[in-house]
Formats: structure tokens, sequence, C-alpha cells
């Protein structure tokens, strides 16, 4: 899932200084499971800006709501009849939710709560670990299924490099080298040889912001025109 | 056993402190409590496992919130004790109460009777 923190509070504070009247938007998946921007984070942000506010002899009226995803337009619609009254918008999704409200609203100022992290996996309650980069060429089928792209400092798709040291990366001491960790995976599972597949440069850089159409869809555009 | 404990606490029951959460402890503070201190059973000792050191971390959360917000963390506190000490709890009692009187009113109603809407409201500790 994705993983966000909280932004600092002054943060926050700051970018709502000239607002009266701020509807606050938690997203009920990924950012409310890891404990980012969920319904009871909205509950606690707002509770602090009410206070800080009226502290600081300048009271704000907030709204909150949570929808089930801010990434799906689906889920936006029954903002619709609410966001009229406010000034503005804080959003407690992830980069991408943020968006998609900035994009429905285009006339109303939205403004982030989180910092959106990583893509990663929750360890213990509480604790989140990065675990992929979203390279869009996956190669955890050669690698025994450890992401050279997120745990080794240079992303490098075939490795190690010259720097890898008793199964510590050149960088720290205390950082394990992705490629040993491969190479031992790969060793356990019998199959060695796989690392020596070399696998193409990856498509990332410098491209255009990817989309993904899944088999038997279709671009909402052709879709509607019968296409 | 009556005890003597200070009148202008105001003592909320839950069936254990893992009960209490985080917007409990904000939202008195929000609507003008002075003070919230948890009371919770010894550690180690709770029927539910971790009830009570899981309150613990709520009112260090809140400490910090409240902080970060500019205001006194130590407005809100957690104390421990076991179900028969009866007179431990009037002791924590008055330490709270002269404690927060120290500090002196909650500023959330300062500030509203300076912006000249109604304020006041009795000084008021809560317990749970
Ligand atoms: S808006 Fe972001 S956090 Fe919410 S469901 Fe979509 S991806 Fe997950
Ligand atoms: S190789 Fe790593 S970054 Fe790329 S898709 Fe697979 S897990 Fe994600």
């Amino acid at each position: 899932m994705i993983i966000a923190k909280r932004k600092p509070f002054e943060e926050i504070k700051e970018m709502l200084t000239p607002y009266n009247k701020v509807l606050t938007l938690g997203c009920g998946t990924c950012v409310a499971v890891c404990l980012a921007g969920g319904e009871k984070e909205v509950a606690v942000l707002n509770a602090e800006l009410d206070m800080a506010r009226k502290l600081d002899n300048n009271p704000i009226e907030l709204g909150a709501f949570t929808v089930e995803r801010q990434c799906d337009m689906e889920y936006l619609e029954v903002l619709d009849s609410m966001v009229g009254e406010y000034e503005a918008l804080l959003s407690m999704a992830c980069g991408a939710g943020v968006q998609f409200l900035a994009e429905r609203y285009p006339e109303k100022p939205v403004f982030p709560a989180v910092d959106t992290t990583f893509i990663g996996v929750n360890r213990a309650v509480g604790w989140y670990e990065e675990r992929c980069r979203s390279c869009s060429s996956c190669v955890l089928g050669m690698t025994g299924g450890i992401c050279p792209v997120t745990m080794c400092a240079k992303g490098l798709f075939n490795g190690p490099c010259g720097g890898t040291n008793k199964g510590s990366c050149e960088i720290d001491k205390d950082q394990p080298c992705a490629w040993y960790l491969i190479y031992e995976r790969l060793s356990l599972q019998g199959r060695l040889d796989s690392i020596k597949n070399i696998s193409p440069a990856v498509e990332w850089q410098n491209q255009a912001p990817r989309t993904v159409i899944q088999p038997g869809y279709k671009k909402p555009d052709e879709a509607e025109a019968g296409n | 056993m009556r005890l003597e404990y200070p009148s202008n606490i105001r003592i909320i029951r839950v069936p254990c402190t893992g009960k209490v959460d985080v917007m409990h402890l904000l939202r008195a503070i929000q609507k003008g409590a002075d003070g919230v201190y948890v009371v919770g059973c010894l550690e180690g000792t709770c029927h539910y496992n971790e009830g009570n050191t899981r309150a613990r971390e709520r009112v260090e959360y809140v400490r910090m919130l409240l902080e970060e917000i500019g205001m006194e963390g130590d407005r809100v506190r957690m104390y421990n004790l076991s179900s028969g000490e009866g007179p431990t709890f009037a002791a924590y009692a008055r330490e709270m109460t002269e404690h927060i009187k120290k500090l002196g009113p909650n500023p959330l109603k300062t500030a509203e009777q300076n912006s000249g809407k109604k304020g006041g409201g009795k000084r008021e500790a809560q317990a749970a």
C-alpha cells in the first residue's frame, strides 16, 4: 500500500492561515491503514487546528469527511454538494488523491496534509517499510523476491556493484547489500543461475506520467466513442 | 470508605483505561477543561493485558499534540494505582488539582474571552 506521514503541524497551519472555512478530507484506504489520513486522523488534525487557531485569535470553521478512496472519481461525487460552502480543501490522502480532488474542484485551493512517502509493507502496527518504487518492469522473479531498485542504494538492476562488502553496502556498514541478499535467497532456492540474467535498463527515466489500461478495458474517451 | 477529593473534578468512568481514546482526551481540552488525567490500574496488572499501557501511550501522544499547538502538554497526565487504593486516588486528585492550578486556566478560554465570545466555564479536570 501507499505509505504517508502527516506533515508537521506548523506547515499545515501555515498553509491554511488565509482561510476561515476549510473542509478536511480523509481517505479510507491506504492512508487510513497506515494511520496517516483516515477518519481518526482527520478528527485529531481538526481538533488541533481548531484549538491552535483559537489560541491565535483567528478562529477557523472546519468540516470533516472521509471518502472511501480519493483516487477514484466515483467516490468523490458525494463531495460535490459539500465543497461549495468551503474556501479551501485540506486532503489527508496520498499525492494521487490530492491531485484528483484538485482536478475535480479546480476553482478550490486544495492543500496536502500528508507527505506521501513510499509503497510499502506493514511490519508491525505503526511500522512500515519501503518495498517497491513502481519501476514498471518488475524483476522480482529473477531476484528471489527482493527488489533491487528499492533495496540497493544505487537501484542497480544488475548487481552487485564493486562496493559490496561481506554482506554490507558500501554506503554504510549497517545497510545490507541488496544483491548479497538476492544471492543468498537464490542460492537457498538452488537457482543461482538466475543472477546471471542481464535485465535491460529500466525505462522509467525521463518518462511522461504512466497510464495502465487493464485487458478488456479502454481509455474513457475511446469507450465513450464506442471504439 | 468516604474520601475527600477536590470537588472541581468530574469523573468519567470507563471499564478499562484502554477504552480511553486520543479524541476523548483532546475533546476535553478543546471544550475547555483545564486538565485531564487518566487513572488506570498498576502497570502489569491490566485485566485485558495492555489496556493501561495503551492508555499511557495515548496520553503521551496527546501531550505531544498539545505541545505542537503551543499548549502545555502537562495538562494531560496518567496515574496508576490498584483498585483498593482509595486514599491514593484522593491524593492523586489533590496533586493534579494543585498542578493544574499552577498552570492556570485553559488558554482556550482566555483566548475566547479576549475575542469577545462567551467563555468561562468552571475549572474542571476529568478522570477516567
Ligand atoms: S487516494 Fe491514495 S491513499 Fe487513498 S486509496 Fe487512493 S492511493 Fe490509497
Ligand atoms: S523491480 Fe522493484 S521497483 Fe520494480 S516493480 Fe518490482 S518491486 Fe517494484
